[in-house]
């Protein structure tokens, strides 16, 4: 990573420049007795840090620490809903900004309704004669009687019936956005080259070196000229949604797609179904009858190797899953820390962290698609690889 | 039965730590040494940072 002499003047300047806004954040103009003498003040207090993480004005310091522990929670999870700020906590009615999205039960028939009937969790949802509403510790639906009675057990897990839940979910719904947005730039890419005697234009002029870095950087030394080019449309896929995911999650729209485990999954899944049904014969004999291994050997390596190709995936997994939740929580708890400081230096000394940091998740997103993508190659690699075994042992 | 987990973690992270922290100065001393090799020792290093980096967050899941 190469800083140049300008980017890092406008990054200084930047951070000068918004040294002064932290200034707002500060508690004691965050404390019960200011915003009963201004509240208006704290209003727009409230709503100008809400894109990245509201501070709840309230007088009891424990209620505080609480309601940003479920913030960072509920940041974290997925939702039924796109949940922007709210803000007039202290004014007594709280005004959630959002957009709802579907939702779509199977329940014994279908039922299609919009969020918005659960009222960001406070209300009770009616479909053709059924009633839903959202549990408050993990956010997912629940079956409910018209009243919204909730049983739990004794570890606090809410007990009530889980209808089949194919909802829009904000993270359904950004996958499916980037989906549209890899579609069209890179089909845009595409043709610019027939229309434009192979020159890339507009956006692909960005895109076009990083498409040929995953190429030559990333597929050909690790699978090899001979077998790169059936394995390049999953790279390619693989490394613009995993960073284009990531990036979504810095932005305040606060989603956390590759921070969710059932995504990291599903991406780890692909690359083992690929591994496994392109492999040649030399990779099973590898795993299977490791040549060259004495007979007592060949059978305890056996279950090993085998097992490896389950760890190999598996692996990718947690590492993008654990890398980007991990990201998020410190960010956040960085952010939260903002509104916390008792001290004056406090609350600039975390924003300027927060802001470190956040500069530094914009070089994790990238890293991580690209170790992604790298070790997704590697494992290709493996699987293709054609040993000529007198050289590759000696 | 709480606390020997967390700091049987915490003991793996330190260890990934120190892990991550060779690659990076044994790249830094190959980087100085071959200039011209940079790209492949950085690939090299970040593929066994991001091997070791996978056990520590194993560990941190486990605890």
């Amino acid at each position: 990573m190469v800083f140049s002499k300008k980017p890092l003047l406008f990054i200084i300047a930047t951070l000068t420049a918004c040294l002064s806004f932290s200034g707002f954040a500060h508690p004691v103009q965050d404390s019960v007795a200011t915003a009963a003498a201004h509240p208006h003040e704290a209003t727009a207090h409230a709503a100008a840090g809400a894109g990245h993480a509201e501070a709840p004005v309230l007088s009891e310091a424990d209620q505080k620490e609480a309601e940003r522990k479920e913030f960072i929670k509920h940041h974290l999870l997925d939702s039924h809903d796109f949940h922007l700020f709210s803000y007039g906590k202290d004014s007594g009615h709280e005004t959630h900004v959002g957009f709802p999205l579907p939702v779509i039960l199977w329940d014994n028939g279908l039922h299609v309704f919009m969020s918005s009937r659960f009222d960001h969790g406070h209300a009770v949802a009616e479909s053709n004669g059924n009633y839903y509403m959202i549990g408050h510790h993990d956010g997912k639906i629940y079956k409910t009687d018209a009243a919204g009675t909730v049983t739990h057990d004794e570890k606090g897990h809410t007990t009530n019936e889980k209808p089949l839940d194919l909802s829009i979910t904000k993270n359904v719904a950004m996958i499916v956005i980037v989906g549209l947005l890899m579609f069209l730039l890179f089909a845009g890419l595409g043709k610019s080259y027939k229309k434009n005697g192979s020159i890339a234009k507009g956006a692909g002029r960005f895109f076009e070196p990083l498409v040929l870095y995953v190429r030559d950087e990333i597929a050909i030394p690790n699978i090899g000229e001979k077998h790169y080019r059936k394995y390049m449309s999953f790279l390619l896929t693989i490394f613009f949604f995993v960073w284009f995911m990531n990036m979504f999650g810095l932005t305040p729209l606060g989603i956390n797609v590759t921070g969710n485990i059932a995504i990291t999954a599903a991406l780890a899944i692909l690359a083992y179904l690929i591994t496994t049904f392109t492999a040649k014969k030399d990779y099973w004999t590898h795993i299977f009858w490791m040549p060259g291994v004495p007979v007592p050997m060949k059978i305890i390596l056996a279950p090993i190797e085998l097992l490896g190709t389950i760890i190999k995936p598996f692996s990718l997994m947690i590492r993008l899953y654990a890398n980007m939740i991990a990201g998020h929580v410190v960010l956040m708890s960085l952010v939260a820390l903002m509104y916390k400081a008792d001290h004056a230096l406090g609350s600039p000394l975390a924003f300027l962290l927060a802001f470190v940091l956040t500069i530094l998740e914009v070089l994790v997103a990238l890293l991580q698609a690209y170790i992604f993508t790298m070790l997704a190659a590697l494992y290709f690699g493996s699987a293709v690889e054609e040993h000529h075994h007198e050289e590759a042992h000696h | 039965m709480e606390i020997p987990r967390i700091i049987g973690a915490g003991l793996v992270v330190i260890g990934a730590g120190i892990g991550i922290g060779r690659i990076g100065g044994s790249a830094m001393d190959a980087i100085a040494r071959q200039p011209e090799a940079t790209g492949k020792i950085q690939t090299a290093m970040l593929i066994a940072a991001a091997l070791i980096e996978g056990i520590g967050f194993a560990a941190i899941f486990a605890a």
